[in-house]
């Protein structure tokens, strides 16, 4: 068992020294700048074909809105890039948004990653950066 | 296994139904159904709500499940409706099969569950429930032989579930802890409370899985029992198992349980089947 457990550290910190991970290594994840853009157009594609959430888009510019999710998750995931809308408090106040309406958003998010076979470590990367959002958007 | 694949069949063939709505919760966070119904792992019950109904949505859910290990078979049943991601109602019916000494013991549990604070993915705190199980031993005959008090009881509990993105290797690993007040020997299926001590027991269950990917997870599972009747000793619950989320309607969970003592049927070991359909509208 002792040396089990050594040989598992040497393995997990060795793993550590060869590789440092990189500051925009999400970003590459996720394809980078055209990456980006597919996953936000992939996004918008569900959202368009989703009842619950869609009428919140009603009077959405979509257009800015596509630019400031490219923006966003450019800067969230290490890219070169700076997110230049308002806060997401700030942005999402009178929508009335639920806790469905997030968790739906959060299952299109996967599905789009998924469909663009986004490795599940950065998935789960991407989605850990973004569910804290989640009490600056639900119930504002 | 007759009635385990009976129930299953049944609960596959709703699978086949038309879709209408499949409920907003992600992927595996309704869980599993635990054996004494309910949201859970396998035998701990878990601070999440049954189903994939999100905030103003229902679900139901059926759940089948049989543990056979050395000397006994355990095969329950339970159905639970779920609302607003906070209410869970569960009715639940386990047999257990004396396979060595012949005859069985039938038990009911109603369970209720109110979600307090928290939200399993997104929010710091974990989310944090209360519930309690009503159960009654249907065949009181063979408990009452062997020193149990009553033949109903009254478990409480608090739970604490939280999901950690991207906790190891990229996965995301659930976490559940759940102190229990119970007066269940071997959870109710030998009776409640003895002739000496018809107090309260404090008992503490958790469950960590990993989430492989969206539809894949394996987990380990630690439930303490109190160990209050005379005649045997009772242990500690343990298990392993993998569960597979094939959509938002249909989960199967496999494992390896070590129940240890039983009745005085010592090295209670072997397998745990479950498979769960829910609905959402």
């Amino acid at each position: 068992m002792g040396i089990l457990i050594r040989t598992l550290l040497l393995l997990a910190l060795s793993g550590c020294s060869n590789s440092p991970e990189p500051k925009d290594w999400l970003y590459q994840q996720l394809g980078g700048a055209p990456g980006l853009e597919q996953l936000a157009d992939g996004l918008l594609r569900e959202i368009e074909q989703d009842q619950q959430i869609v009428h919140h888009f009603k009077d959405t510019d979509i257009a800015r809105f596509r630019k400031l999710l490219i923006e966003q998750f450019c800067e969230l995931s290490g890219g070169p890039c700076t997110y230049t809308g308002a806060t997401m408090q700030e942005s999402h106040t009178g929508f009335q948004i639920t806790e469905a309406d997030f968790d739906n958003l959060v299952e299109h998010l996967i599905k789009v990653m998924t469909e663009q076979q986004v490795p599940v470590a950065a998935q789960n990367r991407l989605l850990a950066k973004l569910a804290p959002m989640y009490r600056d958007v639900v119930y504002r | 296994m007759h009635r385990f694949l009976k129930y299953s069949a049944a609960l596959w063939l709703l699978t086949t139904l038309p879709v209408y709505a499949a409920g907003s919760k992600v992927i595996a966070t309704g869980g599993a159904t635990s054996i004494e119904g309910g949201a859970g792992g396998g035998i701990v019950p878990w601070a999440v709500i049954n189903g994939y109904g999100s905030s103003g949505q229902w679900s139901v859910t059926g759940a089948v499940s049989q543990v056979g290990v050395d000397d006994f078979t355990l095969n329950s049943r339970s159905i639970s409706l779920s609302y607003d991601n906070k209410y869970e109602l569960s009715l639940g019916r386990q047999q257990l099969q004396l396979d060595s000494m012949g005859g069985e013991l039938n038990q009911q549990i109603i369970g209720l569950k109110y979600k307090i604070a928290g939200e399993l993915l997104y929010s710091a705190m974990p989310q944090i429930s209360i519930g309690l199980q009503h159960k009654k031993q249907l065949d009181f005959a063979i408990p009452a032989a062997v020193g149990a008090r009553d033949d109903q009881g009254t478990d409480l509990y608090l739970a604490a579930s939280k999901v950690w993105l991207d906790a190891i290797w990229g996965r995301n690993v659930l976490i559940n802890a759940t102190v229990r007040a119970t007066k269940g020997l071997q959870t109710g299926l030998l009776g409640f409370g003895t002739g000496s001590d018809n107090g309260y027991q404090y008992v503490g269950e958790f469950s960590a899985v990993v989430l492989l990917n969206p539809q894949w997870a394996i987990g380990a599972e630690f439930k303490q029992k109190p160990d209050e009747l005379a005649f045997a000793r009772e242990d500690h619950w343990r298990d392993l198992f993998v569960a597979w989320f094939a959509n938002k309607h249909l989960s199967v969970v496999a494992g390896h349980v070590d129940l240890g003592s039983i009745a005085t049927f010592r090295n209670q070991t072997g397998y745990y089947l479950a498979l769960e359909s829910t609905w959402a509208f």
